[in-house]
């Protein structure tokens, strides 16, 4: 416990910084983390290391990038990380598509928790008529095929990555919003609910500042876990073609090219298929550390009343 | 801190909460989706008590009388079944929330578990600014200011503004949760069991903060407890709940010396004597079986089936709360065979019988 620690400074430190303590401490979240800040770096300086290389994303070097026979070319110095089957740069292509990967992870992602979040409480707090009308609404959601609909959407108004953030964001909001309306209706049980309606307080006080903070650790170990899945059907949806348009490299997409080159060009599925890998296993393993981090029954003195639905 | 110059003109033995008849059902939740549930539990079946101006009024009772049930209904946590709430002379039975804004401030509560009554993720300066910040009143310094002269007020040390309830004991939290309720200066108080879940150890002191700040700032407090020798110590007059109802209401010393209702002659002879040796002197009365289901309440008096006074009579009609031959009018019971002085409950029940 953090008594001496809390006596010595008359601040103590709270959840959210014991949580963050555990973390640093944790060494696969650290590895996790860096791996992720690597993955974003390149996302950032994607034009730098075009510059750098000299080659485009999308520019096609069908002299010099492919074989006299028409393969592509597997790494060398100029290439580091060969070509494509149109002979463009893979390593410049995977760097442009890390941005849309992240993008679309991130955005579709925070729009689908701040959806799920905002629903799970208001259903969760209100009950009654509202819970039976939100839940059944979730309930739809989560039985709605995917892939259908992503592929029915896209016919009628055509692939972009605003049509791929929606789309992704449109299938997850629903289990964040389970998640959270379980969380809510277990904290709204707490005295300290009560006490704050014997104050006076609002609904959307109560809604905000009495349950938001404790259903938010959830909501985060969530997310972390959210985004890898997101990541993984923005390049479902590019590899069908569903999301950026070509020339636009996305790891997705140009998994979908490498189908037919796999037994001559082992890098142009390699690498991006590796990269998506690499991604995914490190926010999965950054979810896991989070959650053991924000496990209140690690640390703190919690009653057996405290249970929460995690 | 100011002394008790703030504290509403004295007008002692005046009603200051009102309870009218109130009742309080509540649907049995049923697992399916369509499916209506007809079953209700009567939690609080018809109670009338009146608070008095700086009085203690205890509220006693085994789990799940109803008392707790009775409490947040006087606080409008529930809505009321039935009957009428009066604060002050206003009824606040049918106010919706926003209308019972001015009255929040006047009416506070305590509660019971001090794990569960702070919000584990906010510190405990912010938690008992919160009356402050909810209505609206006093402003950056002056608030930490005043929070710290509230923490100071129930025994906190005011350098702790800044802790998480996790860094506090049991009684620690109790306190800021005391804090917490007279922050507005409120008049009146409900306590829902403030010393059942703290250590044997601390309850003296959390018991004698409440009693000193009841003088202090001209406080009713509405007590509710099932531990009899706390309410001996805390209350003016105590009011036995049972199954919904209340069974005898008398002040404090009329109770525990001339109880008439035989549940409570079996509380207070459950109730751990002070001094072993003359623990044997005293008869134990142990009731038979559980308390009935609230669900499907027993007809006539609701203690009829576990009563050793029990008669036909019992089953059919309801006693109605009122005053026993030859007590004062204070002390009411609500038995057709009320306890004499000096007798033994379970025999009494015999000899009557013979007699019919």
């Amino acid at each position: 416990m953090t008594t001496t620690a809390a006596q010595a400074t008359v601040r103590s430190r709270g959840p959210w910084e014991l949580a963050f303590e555990r973390l640093r401490r944790d060494r696969a979240a650290i590895a996790a983390a860096a791996t992720l800040l690597a993955v974003g770096l390149v996302a950032a300086i994607a034009p730098a290391i075009a510059t750098a290389v000299r080659h485009g994303p999308a520019q096609q070097f069908l002299d010099v990038g492919l074989s006299p026979s028409g393969i592509p070319l597997a790494p060398n110095t100029t290439f580091l990380l060969g070509t494509d089957s149109l002979g463009r740069d893979v390593l410049v292509r995977i760097a442009y598509g890390t941005r849309v990967s992240l993008l679309v992870g991130l955005l579709a992602s925070a729009l689908a928790v701040l959806i799920g979040t905002l629903v799970g409480i208001v259903a969760g707090w209100y009950g009654g008529f509202v819970d039976r009308v939100l839940s059944r609404t979730m309930d739809v959601f989560l039985a709605l095929p995917f892939l259908v609909f992503a592929l029915a959407l896209v016919a009628v108004v055509g692939p972009s990555l605003t049509i791929s953030v929606t789309v992704i964001a449109f299938f997850c909001w629903a289990s964040v919003g389970r998640i959270v309306r379980a969380e809510t209706l277990s904290i709204r049980e707490h005295e300290y609910v009560q006490a704050a309606r014997t104050l006076g307080a609002s609904p959307a006080r109560i809604m905000f500042v009495e349950i938001l903070p404790n259903v938010a650790p959830s909501v985060i170990v969530y997310t972390t876990l959210l985004i890898p899945g997101a990541i993984v059907s923005e390049a479902t949806l590019s590899f069908l073609g569903l999301s950026v348009v070509p020339p636009t490299p996305s790891w997705g997409n140009m998994l979908a090219d490498a189908m037919a080159y796999y037994k001559v060009a082992w890098w142009f599925v390699f690498f991006p298929g590796a990269a998506l890998v690499i991604t995914t296993v490190a926010f999965n393993v950054l979810g896991d550390s989070v959650r053991d981090a924000l496990d209140p029954r690690r640390d703190q003195a919690v009653p057996a009343t405290d249970e929460e639905v995690s | 801190m100011t002394t008790s110059a703030v504290a509403p003109p004295a007008r002692p033995g005046e009603p200051l909460v009102r309870l009218e008849h109130v009742v309080k059902d509540f649907p049995v939740k049923s697992g399916s989706l369509f499916a209506k549930s007809r079953e209700r539990v009567h939690a609080v079946a018809d109670v009338s008590l009146d608070v008095r101006r700086g009085d203690t009024l205890a509220l006693v009772g085994e789990s799940g009388c109803g008392k707790s049930t009775l409490a947040r209904c006087l606080m409008r946590l529930h809505d009321l079944t039935g009957g009428r709430v009066l604060f002050d002379g206003h009824d606040i039975s049918t106010s919706t929330q926003g209308e019972l804004r001015p009255f929040r401030r006047r009416m506070q509560m305590v509660f019971q578990d001090p794990y569960g009554s702070l919000n584990p993720r906010r510190r405990v300066g912010s938690i008992i600014g919160d009356p402050f910040e909810i209505h609206g009143l006093r402003h950056g310094a002056d608030r930490v200011k005043r929070v710290q002269e509230l923490m100071e007020l129930v025994g906190l040390n005011p350098e702790h503004y800044n802790r998480f309830p996790g860094d506090f004991s049991g009684g620690q939290r109790q306190r800021v949760g005391i804090a917490r309720a007279i922050a507005l200066r409120p008049d009146f108080i409900v306590c829902d069991e403030p010393v059942s879940a703290l250590d044997v150890s601390i309850r003296a002191q959390i018991l004698n903060l409440l009693d000193g700040l009841q003088d202090e700032l001209g406080l009713t407090y509405l007590f509710i407890s099932h531990d009899l020798s706390v309410v001996r110590h805390v209350s003016d007059r105590v009011a036995v709940m049972y199954l919904g109802k209340v069974v005898e209401l008398a002040p404090v010393r009329d109770l525990f010396g001339h109880a008439r209702h035989p549940y409570t002659r079996a509380l207070l002879s459950a109730m751990p004597a002070p001094d072993p040796d003359r623990a044997d002197t005293r008869e134990e009365i142990l009731l038979a079986g559980d308390p009935p289901s609230p669900l499907d309440p027993p007809a006539g008096c609701g203690f009829h089936p576990r009563c050793p006074r029990a008669q036909a009579r019992c089953a059919t009609e309801v006693p109605a709360l009122a005053p026993c031959p030859g007590d004062a009018a204070e002390h009411l019971a609500a038995c057709h065979f009320p306890v004499a002085d000096g007798e033994a409950p379970a025999a009494a029940g015999s000899a009557r019988q013979e007699a019919l």
